[in-house]
């Protein structure tokens, strides 16, 4: 595939437009239904950028997050909650949004940084290079993951161990219960 | 450069969501807009004209291997996106536990009640 701006630029409106009907929309269903759909245009845009592994997981992990953000709204029979606005916020996303384009004209202006299309392949193309004689991995991604960055994902394996015994601790149903709670109930 | 722009459009949409929403569940869906615009961002980055996915095969020459886009944001990119998963797991037993407590979905009145 040699010109894939017209489809990157066709889902990239889309999933800026499912997004802004994400967070303006009243009902939380349709906004987590929503959220996903941003989620699937996402996993395809990573498809026509040459990433298939990032793919795939994109769409299982948003599988799963539709399901996680349901069962987070939908069992919960107070669905419609009103949402209001604070002029203080709106005006201090405007702000950040200036102070975004500004630092980001900067940069992208600047000669240094690569243009869309052209990445800097200095670390990556010893990767490219060496990577099936080292590692004998013929996927580039898994050796990068699993060999020469492994202790990159030990680490952020542990990141992932601590979410999930957080929410394991969270949700148990037999917690131990203070004595002053007790007195108080 | 474009691309980069409608990326930060859609980090900026995120980070609206996240400030000016009163509902925590809107908090949580801006936060996963930010995560899918740091990670389009990430991978627009490692795009390379006329790439092709770094998988070797049995046919692949050495010409084809300067066409391989960056597999480095690819590698780093695919566990952000499970961590992603395990911190959107922890924020949602977060929120059911304070709707359990204070059956609301509503910032302003979680904060109202204090204890």
């Amino acid at each position: 595939m040699e010109n894939i701006a017209p489809q990157l630029y066709t889902l990239l409106v889309f999933m800026v437009i499912g997004s802004i009907v994400a967070v303006e929309t009243k009902n939380l269903l349709s906004a987590v239904i929503s959220v996903s759909a941003v989620g699937f245009a996402l996993s395809v845009a990573f498809l026509f950028m040459g990433a298939p592994d990032i793919a795939i997981t994109q769409l299982v992990v948003e599988v799963l997050v539709l399901i996680i953000l349901i069962r987070g709204t939908i069992l919960l029979d107070n669905t419609a909650v009103e949402t209001h606005r604070d002029t203080l916020a709106v005006v201090a996303s405007l702000i950040f949004f200036g102070l975004l384009l500004g630092f980001g004209a900067m940069i992208f202006g600047s000669k240094g940084f690569p243009e869309f299309g052209e990445p800097l392949m200095r670390v990556s193309r010893v990767y490219v290079q060496t990577g099936l004689p080292a590692t004998h991995a013929a996927n580039i991604v898994t050796s990068v993951i699993l060999d020469f960055r492994a202790y990159d994902t030990l680490g952020e394996v542990t990141v992932l161990f601590t979410s999930v015994i957080g929410a394991l601790a969270l949700l148990r149903k037999d917690g131990k219960v203070r004595e002053e709670e007790v007195a108080s109930v | 450069m474009t691309v980069y722009f409608m990326c930060a459009v859609l980090l900026m949409m995120g980070l609206y969501c996240l400030v000016a929403k009163k509902n925590i569940v809107k908090k949580i869906i801006g936060i996963v807009i930010m995560e899918y615009a740091v990670n389009l961002y990430l991978i627009t980055i490692g795009y390379k004209k006329g790439g092709v996915a770094p998988i070797i095969e049995k046919t692949t020459s050495p010409e084809l291997l300067e066409r391989f886009v960056d597999p480095l944001p690819q590698a780093l990119v695919l566990t952000s996106i499970v961590i992603g998963l395990g911190t959107l797991a922890l924020m949602v037993s977060l929120v059911i536990r304070l709707y359990e407590k204070h059956g609301t979905f509503d910032m302003s009145q979680i904060s109202k009640l204090r204890g």
